[in-house]
C-alpha cells in the first residue's frame, strides 16, 4: 500500500507538488497524467527516497519513509521495481549485469542462482538472446525492456514506470504495454505508470491477460474484469491534483485541462 | 530576514552563501568518501580498474611531460648558470626543481586535464540519463561505488606518477647536460643525488597524495552536481578541471610554506 497525506515538493522557487494526497491499494495500477513539469516524476522520486519532501508524509507499506535515513530507505526500495524513462541501463555494464545487478550488490546468491534469475527475467521480457550484449549495442525499446527485467529482480511487490513508452515507435510501445499488463494480471503487483500518452494508458485500462491450459496468454478487451476495475487514474496540474478516478470517468470528465488530454 | 539581507547586499551575499553552501557540500561527500573505507562493501575491482585507467593510462602524458621539461630547464638553466660559471651544477637545478616544485605540479595539472574531466564526464553523463538514480533505487550509495573507489586510486597513482616524472624529467635533463652542455654524467648524477634532501622527497611524495585527493573528489563532486543535460555535462567537464587546476596551485602555495616550516625538523 503507498499513501501520500498532503505531500508538498519546491525546487528552488518553483512548487512542484501542492498538497497532493492520494493512496494505492495492494494490486492496484494507477496511472497518473499531466503535462510535462507538472509532478508526475517528482511523485515517482518521492516514493524510492531519491528526494524528501518539504512537508506531508509518504507511506509505503504503513511507513512513513519521509524521516528515513539512506541506509532505512535502501529496505524500503527492495520492495521497489523501477522503470526509468530512457531504461537508465549502466553503460559500462552488460545486459546480464545490469539485470542481475541488485542481487550482485545483495550478495546473498551464488553465481549460478543469479544467473538464473536473470534468464527468468529476461525471458518475461522476451529479451534471453540479447544477454551478453552491451547496453550501447541495444535498440530504446530493447533498453527499456532489459530495464523492465531489471526492475522485476527480487520480484518486487510494487513496480514504478517514468514515461516507459516516451519516444517509440507503436510497435515497441505496444510490446512495452502489453509487458505492463502482463504483470499486473500474472504476478498482482501494485503499479504506478507515470506518462503523458493517453494511448498507452487507455491499453492499460481496458485491456487484460488471459492464459489458457497451456499457458499461452492472450490479450482481451473490455469487460469487468477485476484487474481492469483496480485501474485508477490521476491527473496532475501546476503540482496539483485536478482528477482522480476510473477511465470511463476521465473520458466523460467536461474539464477543460482534462478535455485537452481526452479530446 | 534571509530576504531582506538578500535585498540589501544584493550580489556579494548570495555569491557569499553559495560559496558557504557549495564548501559544505563538497566537505560532505569528502568525508563521505573517507567513511567509506572503514566500512564494508569496498570496491575492490572499481579500484583496481580505476587504477589502471588512471596510473597506466595516464603514463604517456606523465612521461612527455617529465622528459621535456627536464629538458627545457636544463636549456634555461643555461645561459643563468653561465654567467656565474656554474654550468656544472646543471644536474642540481633540474633535479631540485623538479623534485620540489615542478614535478607534482606538472603531473596533478596533466591529471586534472586527462583524469578529473573524465571523471567529471563519467558522472554527469550517469546523473543526466538517471543512472545514478537507478543505483539509488537498486540498493546501492553512489559515493560508496563511485567516488570512494575513484578516490583511492588517485590518492595512490598520483605519487606514483609523480616519480616517474620526476626521474624521466631527471633524465631528459641528462640528455641535454651531456650532449649539449658537454657535462659529465656522474657530475650530473652526483650534483643531483647530492642536492636532495630528506624533506624534498617527502614534498615530491605528499604533494601529489593531497593533489590526488582534490583532483578525484572535484571531478566526482562536480560531476554529481551536473544538471542540465548534455550541455550540462560539457559544463560540468570544464569547471572540473579549472576548479581543480586552480585549487592544486593553491594547495601548493601553503604545502610549500609547511614544508619549508618543518624541513628543518626533517633534515639531519
Amino acid at each position: 500500500m503507498i499513501e501520500f497525506r498532503g505531500v508538498y515538493k519546491q525546487f528552488d522557487d518553483e512548487v512542484v507538488l501542492k498538497d497532493v494526497s492520494f493512496r494505492i491499494n495492494p494490486g492496484e495500477t494507477k496511472i497518473i497524467l499531466g503535462e510535462s513539469g507538472s509532478g508526475k516524476s517528482t511523485i515517482l522520486k518521492l516514493i524510492l527516497g531519491l528526494i524528501r519532501p518539504d512537508s506531508g508524509e509518504i507511506l509505503i507499506e504503513g511507513r512513513d519513509i519521509s524521516g528515513m535515513t539512506e541506509r532505512q530507505l535502501v529496505e524500503i526500495r527492495c520492495g521497489i521495481g523501477m522503470v526509468f524513462q530512457e531504461g537508465a541501463l549502466f553503460d559500462s555494464l552488460s545486459v546480464r549485469e545490469n539485470v542481475g545487478y541488485r542481487l550482485t550488490e545483495e550478495g546473498q546468491l551464488s553465481e549460478s542462482e543469479i544467473e538464473a534469475e536473470v534468464l527468468q527475467q529476461l525471458g518475461f521480457v522476451g529479451l534471453e538472446e540479447a544477454i551478453d550484449k552491451m547496453p550501447a549495442e541495444l535498440s530504446g525499446g530493447m533498453k527499456r525492456r532489459v530495464g523492465i527485467a531489471r526492475a522485476l529482480v527480487g520480484t518486487p511487490k510494487i513496480v514504478l514506470y517514468d514515461e516507459p513508452t516516451a519516444g517509440l515507435d507503436p510497435i515497441t510501445k505496444r510490446t512495452i504495454v502489453e509487458l505492463m499488463i502482463k504483470l499486473r494480471d500474472t504476478e498482482g503487483v501494485t503499479s504506478i505508470f507515470v506518462t503523458h500518452d493517453l494511448h498507452a494508458a487507455s491499453i492499460i485500462a481496458t485491456e487484460y491477460v488471459v492464459a489458457d491450459k497451456d499457458g499461452h496468454i492472450a490479450f482481451q478487451q473490455g469487460g469487468e474484469s477485476l484487474c481492469l476495475l483496480n485501474n485508477n487514474f490521476i491527473m496532475l496540474q501546476n503540482g496539483s491534483i485536478c482528477f482522480e478516478g476510473s477511465y470511463q470517468e476521465m473520458m466523460n470528465s467536461e474539464v477543460p485541462y482534462i478535455r485537452t488530454f481526452t479530446s | 530576514m534571509e530576504n531582506l539581507l538578500t535585498r540589501v547586499l544584493g550580489f556579494p551575499f548570495r555569491f557569499f552563501i553559495k560559496a558557504i553552501f557549495e564548501i559544505q557540500s563538497y566537505t560532505l561527500l569528502a568525508s563521505r568518501a573517507i567513511a567509506n573505507l572503514f566500512s564494508k562493501p569496498i570496491y575492490w575491482r572499481e579500484i583496481i580498474l580505476q587504477m589502471d585507467r588512471i596510473g597506466v593510462g595516464s603514463l604517456t602524458i606523465v612521461v612527455l611531460t617529465g622528459f621535456f621539461t627536464g629538458a627545457v630547464l636544463a636549456i634555461q638553466s643555461e645561459g643563468a648558470l653561465r654567467r656565474y660559471g656554474a654550468v656544472s651544477m646543471t644536474g642540481q637545478l633540474v633535479a631540485l626543481t623538479l623534485i620540489r616544485e615542478l614535478g607534482p605540479v606538472l603531473s596533478a595539472l596533466m591529471l586534472a586535464g586527462r583524469i578529473g574531466s573524465g571523471i567529471a564526464s563519467e558522472l554527469g553523463s550517469m546523473v543526466v540519463s538517471e543512472q545514478i538514480n537507478a543505483m539509488r533505487s537498486l540498493g546501492t550509495d553512489p559515493t560508496r561505488r563511485l567516488v570512494t573507489p575513484r578516490m583511492i586510486a588517485m590518492v595512490i597513482m598520483l605519487p606514483m606518477l609523480t616519480i616517474i616524472c620526476d626521474t624521466v624529467g631527471m633524465i631528459g635533463g641528462w640528455i641535454i647536460a651531456s650532449y649539449k652542455l658537454l657535462i659529465s654524467s656522474s657530475q650530473y648524477w652526483s650534483d643531483a643525488f647530492n642536492a636532495m634532501q630528506f624533506s624534498d622527497l617527502v614534498g615530491t611524495l605528499s604533494k601529489p597524495l593531497v593533489f590526488g585527493f582534490i583532483i578525484s573528489m572535484t571531478g566526482c563532486y562536480v560531476g554529481l552536481r551536473t544538471h542540465g543535460g548534455t550541455e550540462g555535462v560539457g559544463r560540468s567537464t570544464t569547471q572540473a578541471v579549472v576548479s581543480s587546476s586552480i585549487l592544486i596551485i593553491t594547495a601548493d602555495f601553503f604545502l610549500n610554506n609547511l614544508l619549508i616550516y618543518l624541513s628543518p625538523m626533517m633534515n639531519p
